[in-house]
């Protein structure tokens, strides 16, 4: 059991959790978090926000049963946090895009800081959209070189993948899939890493339960990735 | 450990009586990062085809009131590619290994049967109840007289102890459980995953592409203990019971009820380690109450 250190309503429907944990985490892996012993049954995969090496923090929406319970924990309280599980965003330097949608902009605050920390001459531009209102702004302009807020349209109009060395996107499918056709479109050379959010249930790779049927064969979502190549995710429909 | 656990079923030794039921434990790697899987009396593959299968489409998972639904489809590597990666290593460990075999046609069933007498396992379970595959694992399972001809076929054919994985749709899951025994297996594993459906409103749609799906979890343990208890009571081949244990107490129960070996499936999904914690319950209950050995309280209702 991990103690938490804060759970902030962040906007409406999000919160952010700090829980103090001994971790190697890196950008883009994620935990199966749970606050209840029996149900609901499934733990919950929530990526993370921020890490250092004795805390990290969860960006999450309230969506469901699990995270309603997640947002009346208090400061003190206590949660368990199994991981960091899957293999996360890959390091790069150059001109570096991040392109978040909804609750996908959450694993990009850390990997927009440990890229610029492990790559001080790397730029990294985001490209965050959101459908209500926007959120953490600040904190993601301090992380990254720039950042362009989309609020109510679509993010992946504001991008022009041509001018990237290496693209990095999470969000729903269909905002990753419509970027990926816009890299292949558009003649982008950059490869573009989409980072994959199926339903889950074991969170280890043992029940195959978010299984992506990719251009190369069946990878798990959770073991295999969450991170993968868009051309084999996407490239063959 | 002491031996109050040991458990012979069919003949094989098991040092306790709790395997990890087929589908929810991959080839048991994953597992074995968070405890050591020879902690187990057994271990249950992943349900193995004649060829590879990649599964169903659409969601997979869905959870419901203290259970989930599966709509995998059977996704798994396919026999041959089992051989080569998995069964040395599975082989190897301090446990008995139980191949899960599916298949959606006698032919498909048979080669594969074929391929596995020329290795070592210490148990097939058929599975001839899976309910994701449209081909008709569904109907081996549901109707005695098809499982019958499945089993005859099924037995003449393979060398290895044969344990029939029944469903609880079958229409009458006793007598099907008699017919297994009277055509030579030598036990059946029961309950699988009972047949349930999920709607989207939104969509005004089922959730799973399938339409129905399988429902697993605490929420089937009552049924699953029942079903035990009747087919235990009916056949005289071992039974490994399964269906919805979650705690060391579920796993007593189904031993009274009858079950000679368990299998813990969905549970695993609530937390990893808790196979280690149902043996580490059972062996401090039979301690307790000065049982020497599990056989003084199996079947005892």
């Amino acid at each position: 059991m991990s103690k938490i250190l804060e759970n902030q309503k962040i906007t409406e429907d999000f919160y952010l959790m700090k829980v103090e944990q001994d971790n190697d985490a890196s950008m883009g892996q994620f935990y199966m978090l749970r606050a209840w012993d029996k149900y609901p049954l499934l733990s919950r995969p929530i990526s993370v926000y921020d890490a250092d090496e004795k805390t990290v923090s969860f960006l999450y929406k309230v969506v469901g049963q699990g995270t309603e319970i997640f947002k009346e924990l208090k400061s003190g309280d206590e949660i368990t946090l199994d991981g960091p599980h899957g293999n996360g965003f890959p390091d790069a330097t150059g001109k570096i895009a991040l392109v978040g949608g909804g609750v996908g902009v959450a694993p990009l605050y850390l990997t927009a800081k440990k890229l610029k920390e492990a790559h001080p001459e790397a730029t990294v531009d985001m490209f965050l959209g959101f459908s209500g209102e926007a959120m953490l702004v600040d904190a993601y302009e301090a992380a990254a070189d720039s950042v362009t807020v989309n609020v109510g349209g679509f993010v992946t109009d504001d991008i022009d993948p041509t001018k990237y060395d290496v693209i990095m996107t999470c969000g729903p499918e269909i905002m990753m899939k419509v970027l990926y056709k816009k890299c292949v479109s558009v003649g982008a050379t950059a490869p573009l890493y989409v980072s994959m959010e199926n339903r889950m249930a074991c969170g280890i790779g043992a029940c195959l339960v978010c299984t992506c049927k990719t251009a190369n064969g069946n990878k798990r979502a959770c073991k295999d990735g969450p991170v993968m190549l868009g051309s084999e995710v996407f490239g063959n429909e | 450990m002491s031996k109050r656990l040991e458990t012979v079923f069919a003949g094989v030794t098991f040092k306790n009586p709790v395997a990890l039921a087929s589908g929810t434990c991959g080839f048991g790697k994953e597992f074995n990062e968070y405890f050591d899987i020879q902690k187990l009396g057994g271990l249950c593959s992943k349900g193995l085809t004649l060829h590879a299968r990649g599964g169903n489409d659409g969601i997979r998972v869905w959870e419901t009131p203290s259970g989930i639904m599966n709509s995998v489809g059977l996704e798994n590597p396919g026999v041959q590619h089992f051989i080569e990666c998995d069964l040395d290593r599975m082989n190897s460990l301090d446990l008995v290994n139980i191949v899960n075999l599916g298949g959606h046609s006698m032919e498909d069933y048979l080669q594969a049967v074929e391929i596995l007498n020329d290795y070592k396992l210490d148990i097939l379970e058929l599975n001839i109840s899976c309910p994701n595959v449209k081909a008709g694992g569904m109907n081996f399972g549901v109707k005695t007289e098809m499982a019958r001809e499945v089993v005859r076929e099924i037995r003449k054919a393979c060398k290895h102890k044969l344990v029939i994985k029944l469903s609880p749709n079958a229409e009458d899951i006793v007598s099907l459980a008699k017919a297994c025994e009277e055509e030579g297996a030598d036990g059946v594993s029961l309950t699988n995953t009972f047949l349930a459906m999920a709607i989207d409103l939104k969509k005004k749609k089922p959730v799973f592409e399938n339409t129905y799906a399988g429902l697993s979890g605490p929420a089937i343990k009552p049924i699953s203990l029942r079903m035990v208890h009747q087919v235990a009571h009916a056949v005289s081949i071992p039974v490994m019971g399964l269906g919805g244990i979650s705690t060391w107490q579920d796993a007593i129960e189904f031993i009274m009820a009858g079950a000679t070996v368990i299998q813990i499936g969905t549970a695993s999904f609530m937390n990893p380690r808790l196979a280690v914690d149902v043996i580490d319950g059972m062996e401090r209950y039979l301690e307790e109450n000065g049982i020497e050995n599990l056989s003084e309280i199996r079947g005892i209702l």
